[in-house]
Order: structure tokens, then C-alpha cells, then sequence
């Protein structure tokens, strides 16, 4: 997992910067003469202030960037879309194929990848679903796309994550994610009771 | 010290304090004095502080448990909109310019700032500005959208009360005092340094304000347009940011967050200054990698205006452009790693003497470097997707800033303690506040991390039980009362030690730099001499300063005159130039800000017509002002051949106020900038941009105008350039002349203004050339009734070839309006024509 590497390192990173500060502080240096303060200033400078932080930088990009890569949608026709509009404070979940409405709801197939289409009707939203994929935004006049994916049939928590107004905090929905065949059996069933 | 001596140098600062002090009583609202503005806008700053402190507890309770309804999502959303706000606004920022304000003179062995009245200005806008903002909590109609006031939801359509109206009118009101900062600091560090103190002999802590300063005067101005426009939109109905209307919100975001990422290092840098000052003082040893640190500090200024994205991730921004800014908000930490190693190899090759500051920048340390850490996950883009608009987010934000900032000013409180009032610090009660304060934040933030990546949002008023964030909401509860305890604990140490602190005695932390020799408490005039000053650390290697300078026994000791005045040096070499005179106490800034706050609550209110009556009144006291200047008798009056050597700055063709026109200019720029910026963003970007078939400016009247603006340009520009080589015949007639073409200039901008069709409550492109006419006619309305002055002070003999002076700074202002013109008239309407002519 790339956020535990992540942490962890960064954990040391903090742990020894704190302690080489305690020991910085304690130790006489006997007498330091400018040209070894001279020599210490270049290393530490440029361990410190520039290799240090260029290292960290490369080695959280190098997993991160295809990482973020593959969360963004694909041009995939046969994706199924879902559009879901933000509204103050709700949710407006539609399914294009079936023509089929639905209210702080989501249902979708495990194991494929979703396409939400998020828009506003009203001001800025942030459609999120912690256990699934990062956030979007749906905001007035723009139409943003958003890749989910679960691997696992369950429901999942999701919530309005772009302060949006009084009861913003009672915007939460929920994503169930069903097997592919009993996402298509709900499907149907849906569309008759609609 | 031997008898006469100290008999003459209690003579000099009696007959220096005649000239120098403020006036008593009431008349002391009338100071301008750089060490009475500074402690009043840290005092005033630290009243703020407590204000927003209290309300982080409020949220803190409400929050403690799940499901309670202490508050109402109403006042909640009130209450975290107005923490960030006062936070962000009304104490961190003023609070930092106030140090700046006290320090920088004293630091560069100047008397005062270089435009005392604008210290005075500044603070009254900055006070009734707060207050005014402070009253909508008290009316119960506070701001209720965020602190970054995110449109359309902070529009009139979603927020249909006054409360947007109070936050963009009083922050824009606010930041008059910011911008005013930034200009007179910048140019005080520029030109008034000691004879002698090249850029490489200035204390670092200078390096750190500079680029403040400059930061402040670039970073400002978008934030000052966009309060503007939004606010046109809320009372006028010009849908800038309304998307019907061709706007877009996400303008906003951009513009807000151009200003809201430098605001960040607008208040990091002051608070690393006070680090870089304290540090080399406890470890008595010069600090190491100087030169790394001032091009730490000049990357830092620069790249921080590349990163503001960043806090748009989740827009829906194009991938490549999401890449370019994660790894500029990565490559940030190369100039803070930087610093923190210069910081910690200065200790390590250092004896360190452990007191209570120190303590302080420990706590920074600790916090800040996490702060740091959590910075770099988040510019990386998946990373953010997950936790952005968390408490994630909140606890980043918090140990950045209560790390980056607010310790180690409590650090620089406590070091200078002895300097604003003469008594030492508590060593026991001083701990206690540290240990409380510093346990009780990362109680409340570290957990918080967790907190956020368990899912919570940020910025909800309650939130259901049992989604695992119960005990850690709890735990951050008391721990931020823990918190609130150490900072009673803190001022408690600092209110005893008025009466029980041991006196401080002179230079008690035996430090290098020049405040320290102005007395403690400090002089109202800082120093009796002026020394030069070829080192950055002067109490060093002269500590013999801290008595010759009383004495007297260095320059510019004249004071019989009556004037105030210091020393005007080069901007690069610090080469003895001038010697400038300054304003002594004046009511024109507390009037001028008055009839401001005039124009603020009548435009809270709608009462219009009064907002006019106001803004006359600022323009009259404004201009008043600036006729106090020169050769006025109020000022330095001429009396026949002048044989001075350094001259005074207003018998000169290149003093303060010209660098002060210059950089407010650029400031002016980066504002006009900001409106160019939206004008090509809503062209490209807005989703259902709309260009009216049937509006119309007449472009004839335009370009008769600018025609005739070139004209008055040009002729003042030969004029003056003659004035600096001392030729002045014909000087009123030829002034005349320009005068008149001006004022036909003017006319016809009017003509063009009031004779344009434009339907701006439709379309956001009408509001905007509406925005950019607008602009040029305040311009163009200014430069001539300034022209015009002139014209009546060459008639009265302030102005001609011995006096040169003030021509020469109203000079930037008309090249610059001939600039702003001409772009206008290419980008708004060549542009256009260009662009659908060729498509």
C-alpha cells in the first residue's frame, strides 16, 4: 500500500528530525572554526535541504502517478454511466439506460468499473464514497466524471464533502454494490416497479 | 560613563523626544509612529486571536460528542466561518505586520518607517474594518458560507442575508491596512537602511519581511477583485460568477485561491524570520548558510504562486495540469528543508543557552515539520482525492499554520518581552504555558489526521455514532481545551509580568542585532545618531553601539529644525543618498479611515447615496493629506539656497515616495491583471459564456481619449525629466496646457462610459467591460485632480527646479494609466474581434 510506505517513512522522516534537533541542542560543539562550519553548512544544506526532499519527492511519485492515472475514467463506451446531480441536501441518482430515478441511492455491479456523471442543481457538491474512490465536485454548469469501482458486493457509506449550506452534514447516501447478476435482476425489477 | 556625557545624552533625548513623541491624551489617536502602530495592531491582533479562539471552542464542543445539538447547523456554520475568517484575517496576518511594523526600523538603524501616516491609515482600517466584521457575530448574522466563501453558495441566491455582504466588505476594508503594509515595508527596507548596510549586510529577518511585503503586494490584489466582483454581484446582479449569466464559480476558486496559497507563506515567512532571529541569538553563534537561506526565501516567494491549485484537485481541472501542480507544491519543501537544516546546523555548531523562547521554537519544530510532511502526501493527487475536504485537511491546515506561525511568534513575544516593556518573562509560569499549549494541540490535531481518514468531512456540525470517530472527536475536544488552558496560561505570565518581571536590564539575551540599542522600552525616535552599519551584526562586533548612539556620537543629530528625519539610502549598496524627512502626528489617516468605514456601512446597509457622501469625505482627507508634503510649510518649507549634504529627499528626482508610487503600481498592476485574467478565463472557460449582439461602447470616444491621454503622457513625461535637469521655463503655463488636455481626456472617457449600452445584469461579459470602463475612469478621474494640484503648488512654490520632486513621483501614475488603457482597449475589444474574425 502505497499511503502505509508513505506514512511510515514519513514517520521516520519526523521522529529522527526531532531527534537530531534534541541532540543539536545538548551536545557542545567544542570550538568550530568558520571553515568547518564552512564544510558542515554545505552538507547539511545539501543533504538535508536538497537530497532529502528530492528523494522523498521521486519515491512517493513514482507509484503515485500511474496510481492516480488509473483512478481517472477511460474513453469507455460500454462503461455503465450514472448520472447523479448534488442537491441541497440531497442526491439525485438516474439511470440514463433505464430511465430509472433514484433518491441518496446507488446501485451498481461488482467488479466493473462505473461511470457517475456529477453535476449541480444548485451550488458546489462533492460526491464521496470513502471506501471506493477518492472525490469529485459537482458544481453548477460543469459536468464532472467519476470512476468507481468495487471489488466487493456490500453497501458503502458515502457523504456530501464540499461544505454545501445548513444541513450539509445530512447529505450522506448509500452505494450498493451488487453481483453482476443481481445487479441486472435489480435492474429490471426496478425499472417494472418504476 | 563619565558625568558630562550622560548629562549631554539625556539632553538629546529630551530635545529629540519634543520632535519625536506622540501627542498626549486623545491626540495620541493622532500618532504615527512605527512603535506605537506596531504595538497596536499586536495587541489589537491578540484580541482577535482570542476571539477566534473562543470560537474553535465552541465548534470543539459541539463536535466532542455525536448527535448534539449544543448549536444549530446555522450558528455552527457561522461559528467555523467567522474561526477562519478572524484567524486567517484579523490575527495572523495584522499580527505579523505589526511585528514587522515594529521591528523593521530598529533592525536597519532607521528612526521610523518611510510613510508614517500610511502606518496610521492601515491600523484604523484594519481595527473598523475587524470590528465591523466582529458586530455580524454579535448581530447574529455572520458569514456563514466558509472562510473561503465559495460561490454560488455564498451568493445572494443561497446566502440571501447580509452575511456575505459584512465578510467581503470588511475583508476588502481589512486589507487596505495589508496592502499598506507591504508597500511602505517594502520601500522602508529598499531605501532607509543604515549608510553602509548593503542587501548582504542585512539581518535575515529583513530578507524574511522583504519578501513578505513583496508577496503581500503581488498576492493581495486577486482576492481584492474578486471580493469586489462578487460583491457587485450580490448588490448589482452582475452575474460574474452566476453560470446563466456566462460566469463561472470556479473564477472565484481560482482567483481566491491565487491570493489564499501566498497567504500561507505571507504568514510562514514572518514567523520563519522570528526563527532565524532567535536561533543564531541562543546558539551565540552566527547563523549558517545565510545565503541558503535568502535563496530559500526568494524560491519560497516564487513558487508559492504556482501552487494554488492545489486546493482544486477535485474540480474536475485537466490531468496535466493537475501533474504540474503536485509537483510544484512538492518541490516547496526543497526551500523549507533548506531552512530547517541552515536552523538545525546553527544549532548543532552553536552553544545553545535553553530559555523559554526556545522552548517555543521547539514546539514549532515539532509541529511544523509534521505539518510539512502531511503537506508533501497531499500535493500528490490520489492522496488528495481521498482525504481533501476531510479532517485530514483541517489537521494539515492546523499544524502548518499553529506551527508554522503561531509558535514562533509566541517565541518572538516572549524574546522580545523585554524590549516592549523593560521586564523579563516568568521561567515556571512561562513553561506551564508551553507544556499545556503544546500537549493540548497535538491532542486535539494528530488525532485528528486519523479522524480524517476514517472518513469524516469536514465543516459538519454533527456527525451519527458509531462510525469509529466518537472517541477521537472526544479525545480532540479536551485536548483543544487543554490547549485553551495553556494560552489563558501564557497571557496570565505575560499580564504578572508587568509588575513582578525582574527588570530586563539592556540587551538581556545578548543579541546582535540593532533593536536592542534603541532602548528597553525603546526611544520614541529609536536612535539619537545614526550609525553606519557594514555588518549584520552589529551588537557583536560593536558592542560599544549600545552607548555611542545615545550620545550622539554618529550622524544626523540635528534636531533643532523641529523635523523628523532619517536617512535615505541605495536600494543595493546602501549608499548614503538623502536625507528624508517624515510626517510627524497627524489626524488625516483616523479621518480618512473614518469616512471609509463610512462607506463600508453604508454599503452593508444599501444606503448608497451615503456610501457617496463618505467617499468624498476619503477623498477630500486623503488628498488634504498629501498636501502636507515637500516644501509645505507643514513639512520642510523651502528658505532660499539649500547647501545640505546628504540633501532632503524633496529637493531630490528620486526619493521614497517614487519606489512607494512604483510598488503601488505593481500592486495596481497585479489587481488589473487579476480582471484581464478573468476576462480571458470567462471567455475560454465559462460554461455557457454568452458575448450580446447588441451592446455597445463607442470605441470613437475611446480612442479620441486615449488619443489625448497620450498626448498628456507624453508632454508630462518631457516635462519633468526637464524639471531633473533643472530646466522649469514656462513650468505653470506648459502644466496649464496639460491640464486642460486632461481634463478633455477625462470628459470624453466620461461621454464613452455614460453613452455605453451594455446590459450587465444579463450577460457576466457586459459586467466586465462595465468593471474594466470603470476602473479607467477612477484612474483617469485621479490623475487629473492630482495634475491639478500640481499645478496649484507650482503656482505657490513648492514645486520648481530646487524642488523637483513631487512631479517626478506623480510621473508612474500617468505612464501607468496610459498602459492600463491601451491593454484595455486591445483585450477587451481588439482581442475579441481577432478571435472570432479568425475562427
Amino acid at each position: 500500500m502505497l499511503w502505509w510506505g508513505m506514512a511510515g517513512a514519513f514517520t521516520l522522516v519526523w521522529i529522527f528530525m526531532v531527534v537530531l534537533w534534541l541532540v543539536a541542542v545538548r551536545r557542545d560543539p567544542g570550538e568550530v572554526d568558520d571553515a568547518a562550519a564552512e564544510r558542515l553548512q554545505t552538507r547539511w544544506i545539501v543533504g538535508g535541504g536538497l537530497v532529502l526532499p528530492l528523494v522523498a519527492i521521486i519515491a512517493i511519485l513514482i507509484p503515485g502517478i500511474p496510481i492516480g492515472h488509473g483512478m481517472l475514467p477511460t474513453a469507455d463506451d460500454d462503461v455503465l454511466k450514472i448520472e447523479v446531480t448534488g442537491h441541497q441536501w440531497w442526491w439525485e441518482v438516474h439511470y440514463p439506460d433505464t430511465g430509472l430515478t433514484l433518491e441518496d441511492e446507488v446501485h451498481m455491479p461488482a467488479g466493473v468499473p462505473v461511470h457517475i456523471h456529477l453535476r449541480s442543481a444548485d451550488v458546489i457538491h462533492s460526491f464521496w464514497v470513502p471506501r471506493l474512490a477518492g472525490k469529485l465536485d459537482a458544481i453548477p454548469g460543469h459536468e464532472n466524471v467519476l470512476k468507481l469501482e468495487a471489488d466487493e458486493p456490500g453497501s458503502y457509506r458515502g457523504a456530501c464533502a464540499e461544505f454545501c449550506g445548513a444541513l450539509h452534514a445530512h447529505m450522506g447516501f448509500v452505494v450498493h454494490v451488487h453481483t453482476v447478476n443481481d445487479f441486472e435482476a435489480w435492474l429490471e425489477g426496478a425499472a417494472e416497479d418504476d | 560613563m563619565t558625568e558630562p556625557s550622560r548629562q549631554d545624552r539625556q539632553e538629546l533625548h529630551r530635545r529629540f523626544e519634543a520632535v519625536w513623541s506622540n501627542w498626549p491624551g486623545l491626540g495620541t489617536l493622532a500618532a504615527v509612529n512605527h512603535t506605537s502602530i506596531g504595538l497596536r495592531f499586536m495587541v489589537t491582533g491578540v484580541f482577535f486571536f482570542l476571539v477566534g479562539g473562543v470560537l474553535a471552542m465552541l465548534a470543539r464542543t459541539q463536535l466532542a460528542l455525536p448527535e448534539q445539538d449544543i448549536l444549530s447547523p446555522e450558528i455552527y456554520n457561522q461559528v467555523f466561518t467567522m474561526h477562519g475568517t478572524v484567524m486567517m484575517f484579523l490575527f495572523a496576518i495584522p499580527v505579523l505586520e505589526g511585528l514587522a511594523l515594529y521591528m523593521i526600523p530598529k533592525l536597519i538603524g532607521a528612526r521610523d518607517l518611510v510613510f508614517p501616516r500610511i502606518s496610521s491609515l492601515g491600523y484604523y482600517c484594519y481595527l473598523f474594518g475587524g470590528l465591523i466584521i466582529l458586530s455580524s457575530l454579535f448581530l447574529g448574522m455572520a458569514p456563514d458560507s466558509g472562510w473561503f466563501m465559495y460561490t454560488p453558495l455564498s451568493s445572494a441566491e443561497y446566502a440571501p442575508g447580509p452575511g456575505s455582504d459584512f465578510w467581503l466588505l470588511g475583508i476588502t476594508f481589512v486589507e487596505i491596512s495589508a496592502m499598506a503594509a507591504g508597500i511602505e515595508l517594502t520601500v522602508s527596507i529598499l531605501r532607509s537602511r543604515a549608510p553602509g548596510m548593503s542587501l548582504r549586510h542585512m539581518p535575515i529577518f529583513c530578507w524574511y519581511i522583504l519578501a513578505m511585503a513583496l508577496m503581500i503586494v503581488f498576492g493581495f490584489p486577486p482576492l481584492i477583485l474578486a471580493s469586489v466582483l462578487l460583491e457587485l454581484e450580490r448588490a448589482a446582479g452582475i452575474p460574474f460568477f452566476a453560470v446563466g449569466g456566462g460566469g463561472d464559480p470556479i473564477l472565484w476558486q481560482h482567483l481566491f485561491w491565487l491570493f489564499g496559497h501566498p497567504e500561507v507563506y505571507i504568514i510562514f515567512l514572518p514567523a520563519a524570520a522570528i526563527v532565524s532571529t532567535l536561533i543564531p541569538v541562543f546558539s551565540q553563534r552566527p547563523i549558517i548558510g545565510y545565503r541558503w537561506l535568502v535563496l530559500a526565501i526568494i524560491l519560497t516567494g516564487f513558487i508559492s504562486f504556482g501552487l494554488w491549485v492545489h486546493h482544486m484537485f477535485t474540480v474536475g481541472i485537466p490531468k496535466l495540469a493537475q501533474a504540474f501542480f503536485s509537483v510544484a507544491s512538492m518541490i516547496v519543501a526543497i526551500p523549507t528543508a533548506i531552512q530547517v537544516f541552515a536552523w538545525l546546523a546553527t544549532l548543532w555548531t552553536g552553544r545553545v543557552v535553553f530559555r523559554l523562547p526556545m522552548l517555543w521554537i521547539f514546539g514549532f519544530l515539532f509541529i511544523f515539520v509534521c505539518g510539512g510532511l502531511t503537506g508533501v502526501m497531499l500535493a500528490l493527487v490520489p492522496f488528495n482525492w481521498q482525504v481533501h475536504d476531510t479532517h485530514f485537511v483541517v489537521a494539515h491546515l492546523h499544524y502548518v499554520v499553529v506551527g508554522g506561525m503561531l509558535f514562533p511568534l509566541i517565541a518572538g513575544f516572549y524574546y522580545w518581552l523585554p524590549h516592549f516593556s523593560g521586564r523579563m518573562p516568568t521561567p515556571v509560569l512561562g513553561a506551564w504555558g508551553f507544556w499545556l499549549t503544546f500537549l493540548g494541540f497535538n491532542a486535539t490535531f494528530l488525532l485528528m489526521h486519523l479522524t480524517g481518514l476514517l472518513g469524516m468531512p469536514r465543516r459538519v456540525y454533527t456527525y451519527e455514532a458509531g462510525l469509529g470517530w466518537d472517541w477521537l472527536n472526544l479525545l480532540s475536544s479536551v485536548g483543544g481545551f487543554v490547549m485553551a488552558a495553556g494560552i489563558a496560561m501564557v497571557l496570565l505570565d505575560v499580564v504578572l509580568h508587568f509588575r513582578f518581571g525582574r527588570p530586563a536590564g539592556r540587551n538581556p539575551w545578548n543579541a546582535d542585532t540593532l533593536e536592542w540599542a534603541t532602548g528597553t522600552p525603546p526611544t520614541s525616535y529609536n536612535f539619537a545618531s545614526l550609525p553606519d552599519l557594514p555588518t549584520r551584526h552589529p551588537l557583536w562586533e560593536s558592542p560599544q553601539l549600545m552607548d555611542s548612539i545615545p550620545e550622539g556620537r554618529h550622524r544626523l543629530t540635528s534636531i533643532d529644525h523641529g523635523r523628523r528625519e532619517t536617512f535615505g539610502t541605495d536600494a543595493v549598496t546602501g549608499r548614503l543618498k538623502e536625507v528624508i524627512h517624515l510626517p510627524s502626528n497627524s489626524w488625516w489617516p483616523l479621518l480618512a479611515a473614518c469616512s471609509l468605514a463610512v462607506v463600508c456601512v453604508s454599503l452593508l446597509i444599501r444606503m448608497y447615496p451615503l456610501a457617496l457622501v463618505g467617499l468624498a469625505g476619503a477623498a477630500v482627507f486623503l488628498l488634504r493629506w498629501s498636501w502636507e508634503n515637500g516644501a509645505h510649510p507643514g513639512a520642510a518649507p523651502f528658505t532660499g539656497p539649500e547647501t545640505d549634504d546628504p540633501p532632503l529627499h524633496s529637493r531630490t528626482c528620486d526619493g521614497p515616495g517614487l519606489w512607494g508610487m512604483w510598488v503601488t503600481m505593481m500592486a495596481n498592476g497585479t489587481l488589473f491583471l487579476s480582471l484581464i485574467f478573468g476576462w480571458l478565463y470567462s471567455w475560454t472557460a465559462a460554461p455557457e459564456w454568452q458575448v450580446p449582439a447588441d451592446s455597445h461602447v463607442s470605441i470613437g470616444l475611446l480612442l479620441a481619449s486615449g488619443a489625448l491621454l497620450t498626448v498628456v503622457t507624453l508632454g508630462y513625461d518631457r516635462l519633468v525629466t526637464a524639471l531633473c535637469r533643472g530646466r522649469a521655463e514656462g513650468l505653470f503655463g506648459r502644466l496649464a496646457g496639460l491640464l486642460v488636455l486632461a481634463v478633455a481626456h477625462w470628459l470624453l472617457l466620461l461621454l464613452a462610459v455614460l453613452g455605453s449600452d451594455l446590459d450587465v445584469t444579463a450577460y457576466a461579459h457586459d459586467g466586465l467591460i462595465l468593471v474594466m470602463l470603470l476602473y479607467l475612469l477612477f484612474h483617469s478621474s485621479l490623475a487629473t485632480v492630482l495634475l491639478g494640484l500640481q499645478l496649484t503648488r507650482v503656482r505657490l512654490g513648492y514645486i520648481g527646479t530646487e524642488l523637483p520632486y513631487e512631479p517626478v513621483v506623480l510621473r508612474p501614475f500617468w505612464l501607468y494609466l496610459l498602459a492600463v488603457f491601451w491593454i484595455s482597449l486591445g483585450i477587451f475589444f481588439w482581442l475579441p474581434l481577432a478571435w472570432v474574425g479568425g475562427s
